[in-house]
């Protein structure tokens, strides 16, 4: 969940790998090692037609399975542990295994376990938030409130990013291209890469896609560097040291 | 000059490891802005992500709009739906 600026974030963590729990119930005794066999077919690219009831249009996606492992089997009950791009139907890899094994199967319980870098480590349930909140409202203590929020910039964890000046803050919260001498310092990316943006104090700025390669940054005097996408740092926050034109 | 401490702690919450580069010396000042860390309370809810465990039953946006209530901010959002 991301809260009122952080909202603007939620988008990077839906289009980012998934990892799922999931227990199939196959319709027939079957062969360990005949069910092994065609899981291990599942890895890789596959085809995915949406269930009949979905929220998305029906047609054939390509997703692509990082994994599946069989983390235990009970009778006609596996439970697997699958990681994948999101989008994936498990309901439909469960059918989709049933098929292939001859009986049919279908999907019992499944339980999402990694959503990008989010895991289920840190985890908190509403009650936790409800309680966090009572505490600080009726008893003036945040310290758990402050354990349940996670400052938004975690949710650039994996993107390279660049640290910029306070002079040159204020120009992208208003809508500006990162220029070249704005920078202070940067982790190595490549053109097209999306890059997060943050003052030296670690506040994410924006989020925006490199311009060119960072090996150009070296014997860069001007020109374009990042062009944000999503600007996270409001306006007039840092000093206004750049000109108004016309 | 040195990288707050935090922004390394932001690539280890999911163990990215990317070099860091620093090209000129420069120095921030505490007049503007919050150590990311270091927010008020207030600055920090309308900053900040929850990793929720939602319930069986309500659906990724009624949950969405509880917490949204619960903080008393203008937007909250999920970062996706659990589709089965």
């Amino acid at each position: 969940m991301g809260l009122e600026n952080a909202t603007k974030l939620m988008s990077y963590i839906s289009s980012s790998g998934k990892e799922y729990v999931c227990l199939m119930q196959v319709h027939c005794d079957f062969n360990i090692d005949e069910l092994k066999q065609i899981i291990s077919k599942f890895i890789g690219i596959i085809y995915q037609k949406p269930p009949v009831r979905s929220s998305v249009k029906r047609r054939t996606r390509k997703k692509k399975i990082y994994d599946i492992e069989i983390l235990d089997t009970d009778k006609r009950f596996i439970l697997l542990r699958i990681s994948s791009d999101p989008g994936t139907y498990m309901r439909k890899l469960c059918h989709d295994i049933g098929v292939i094994l001859g009986c049919g199967a279908h999907m019992r319980e499944l339980r999402r376990i990694r959503s990008g870098i989010f895991t289920e480590k840190n985890l908190v349930t509403l009650q936790e938030i409800s309680e966090a909140l009572y505490m600080w409202k009726n008893c003036k203590d945040e310290s758990d409130l402050r354990k349940i929020l996670l400052p938004m910039e975690y949710a650039t964890c994996g993107m390279p990013k660049i640290l910029i000046d306070d002079n040159a803050v204020d120009a992208i919260s208003y809508g500006a291209m990162l220029t070249a001498p704005g920078i202070v310092a940067y982790q190595r990316f490549r053109v097209k890469d999306t890059v997060a943006i943050l003052t030296l104090k670690g506040e994410l700025v924006a989020i925006g896609e490199a311009d060119v390669d960072s090996q150009k940054l070296v014997d860069m005097k001007k020109g374009i560097v990042v062009k944000p996408k999503r600007v996270l740092m409001p306006r007039d926050i840092y000093p206004r040291s750049w000109k108004k034109h016309g | 000059m040195e990288i707050y401490d935090f922004i390394y702690k932001i690539d280890s919450f999911c163990n990215y490891s990317n070099n860091w580069n620093i090209i000129q010396d420069s120095y921030t000042n505490e007049k503007y802005g919050y150590f990311a860390d270091k927010r008020p309370i207030e600055v920090l809810i309308k900053n900040s992500i929850i990793n929720a465990d939602k319930p069986p039953g309500p659906t990724s946006h009624e949950v969405a709009y509880w917490i949204k209530q619960m903080f008393k901010v203008s937007k909250a959002g999920h970062g996706g739906t659990l589709e089965p």
